[in-house]
């Protein structure tokens, strides 16, 4: 299975010998390569038991939690890392999620997919639709994506609840930056990371 | 037989010869363990499974008697190419001390009074078992176990085994176990030992010497332990509202479906299962609480542990349900140890840890596969 490009990223900016947890954690393959790589410790959490079978098969801890009930079992900064790799839009209340990141990790590292992407803007604004893209593919109707948001939205919660942003990348799908992406990061990128504390 | 299974099987009987202390502070200067085992043992001696058995189980987990048709009782688990797999694995079962299938418990003679120890056959508690499982371990010569695996009461056998021998214990699975007990759980556990007590044939457990047994008060235990063991949603779907008869009788006889199973189960428990083995082990489950027990050491003995933990629940099971698992989980976090933790949905109660289910089995041999690549 080929590595998910967004997360090379992400285990670009863990340090080795570190601890992490992976909200999401889909098959564990972030964990998987921080393990081999970079000697990290740590849990998946993901809810969907498909994923619990496919990270156990990747020798990752995982746990099968909803992230909607809270982190309240991890003690406050347990965790050098916390990550939300491509899962915020789907949290039911990302404030609150992002709060709890907080306490139990020293930075948090949330990736999500860009709504202010010209394709997005297009399709609502010429055709009038809900937009569907490669990176959102559903239809309005049965989405788990619930709280979408742009690049622009994102650094405006960040000032708003005093998030510190370390460090952040806007690039297209497939990992790449270009000059339009660097020039108009909301119009042109795809993906955007941000590590915060 | 079942395709896969292991075939005829035949226990083995061993006598162990160092006296065992008890918690209670009472001593065992020697006693019998009955054990089967499956597979065969490597060269390295490194595939080595406990599996430990919950209330009302036996040594018996799989494979089948010469002459009887119903196989062990996790035969669905344990097999060739089944998840805990026979062709892998070396599964090591025994009946626990105390028990009544064959390991010295009550209905066993005193060797030093020559008499059968009833009442007199002291309380034996978790952590006394594990240590009666080391040295049955010693015996087989076996240097760690691969895996020690239970369910229920065995759960907690399986937890204690990495609180109690950290070193000894590569991977631990404690599927629909508890920490320890709720009042709500000891409080069904005293009913049914006031079930047995109030029996006219108790005499204060010392039954076997008048030639009777409790067991009226044994079948209404086993009957109340049924309820907890199945879910609201599995009792509605195998029974509902059902008649046994063909119409209300305005009377006290069996005339609900339900009603006619639990007599069912409650006789047929009485025909294999005695009563002071009923008693012991519910008192055993009371008693469990290794956090409150932990002293320094056994807390250092976790953290020192290099065990991978599986910790399972079922989201129907109220006797022990998801939310105990998760306590247990807790405590592995709080103490970093590598830990995975799944909440199968099923229908089936507490029971459901007994029963096949697709997830369920899928997690196991992940769980059970991967860790097993190390050897």
């Amino acid at each position: 299975m080929a590595f998910r490009k967004d997360l090379l990223l992400i285990s670009s900016w863990i340090k080795p010998n570190t601890k992490v947890l992976d909200l999401g954690c889909g098959n564990g393959e972030l964990l998987k390569i921080l393990k081999q790589d970079k000697n990290i410790s740590g849990y998946g959490i993901d809810n969907d038991i498909k994923n619990i079978k496919l990270s156990l098969k990747n020798n990752v801890n995982v746990l099968q939690m909803d992230l909607d009930k809270g982190l309240n079992g991890f003690e406050l900064e347990s965790f050098d890392y916390v990550v939300l790799a491509q899962s915020l839009q789907v949290i039911k209340n990302p404030k609150e999620l992002l709060n709890q990141m907080l306490r139990i990790g020293k930075e948090v590292i949330i990736s999500f997919p860009n709504m202010g992407h010209w394709s997005s803007r297009i399709q609502l604004l010429t055709c009038g639709v809900m937009p569907v893209t490669g990176n959102l593919p559903y239809a309005w109707h049965d989405t788990p994506n619930i709280h979408l948001c742009t690049i622009k939205d994102f650094l405006k919660f960040c000032k708003d609840n005093n998030f510190e942003i370390l460090e952040h990348s806007i690039t297209d799908n497939n990992q790449k930056t270009n000059s339009l992406t660097k020039m108009m990061p909301n119009l042109f990128g795809q993906i955007a990371t941000f590590r915060i504390k | 037989m079942d395709e896969n299974s292991i075939g005829y099987v035949k226990p083995t009987i061993v006598t162990i010869k160092n006296p065992l202390k008890l918690l209670s502070g009472r001593v065992l200067s020697q006693y019998n363990l009955i054990y089967e085992t499956y597979g065969s043992l490597n060269k390295d001696r490194s595939n080595a499974v406990l599996i430990c058995h919950a209330l009302s189980g036996n040594h018996h987990v799989a494979g089948y008697y010469e002459g009887e048709e119903k196989p062990g009782w996790w035969n669905n688990m344990i097999g060739p190419s089944k998840p805990i797999d026979t062709n892998k694995l070396f599964v090591v079962c025994l009946n626990n001390l105390g028990g009544c299938h064959g390991s010295t418990g009550p209905i066993s003679v005193n060797p030093e009074t020559n008499k059968i120890y009833g009442s007199d056959f002291p309380i034996i508690t978790v952590s006394d078992w594990v240590t009666s499982q080391k040295e049955l371990m010693n015996y087989l010569d076996i240097p760690f176990w691969k895996f020690v695996i239970g369910g229920s009461l065995g759960g907690m056998q399986a937890l204690q085994w990495s609180f109690q021998y950290p070193e000894l214990i590569n991977n631990c699975i404690a599927i629909a176990a508890a920490p320890k007990l709720t009042a709500q759980n000891i409080a069904f556990n005293e009913i049914a030992r006031q079930a047995i007590m109030k029996d006219p044939s108790w005499h204060d457990g010392n039954y076997l010497d008048k030639g009777v047994s409790p067991n009226q008060g044994l079948a209404l235990a086993r009957m109340l332990g049924h309820i907890t063991y199945l879910s609201d949603e599995s009792m509605r779907e195998k029974f509902g509202r059902d008649l046994k008869t063909p119409k209300l009788n305005f009377n006290y006889d069996v005339e609900f479906q339900i009603e006619s199973y639990l007599k069912y189960q409650g006789e047929k428990f009485v025909t294999g299962f005695d009563a002071n083995t009923y008693m012991l082990m519910t008192k055993s489950l009371d008693y469990f609480d290794p956090v409150k027990d932990m002293s320094q050491s056994l807390i250092n003995n976790l953290q020192k542990s290099k065990s991978k933990f599986l910790i399972i629940s079922f989201t129907s099971d109220w006797r022990f349900p998801p939310k105990r698992s998760k306590e247990i989980v807790k405590l592995l976090l709080d103490n970093k140890r590598n830990v995975s933790y799944s909440e199968i949905s099923a229908d089936g109660g507490h029971d459901a840890f007994l029963m096949g289910n697709h997830d369920y089995f899928d997690i196991m041999r992940s769980f059970i596969l991967e860790s097993n690549n190390g050897i």
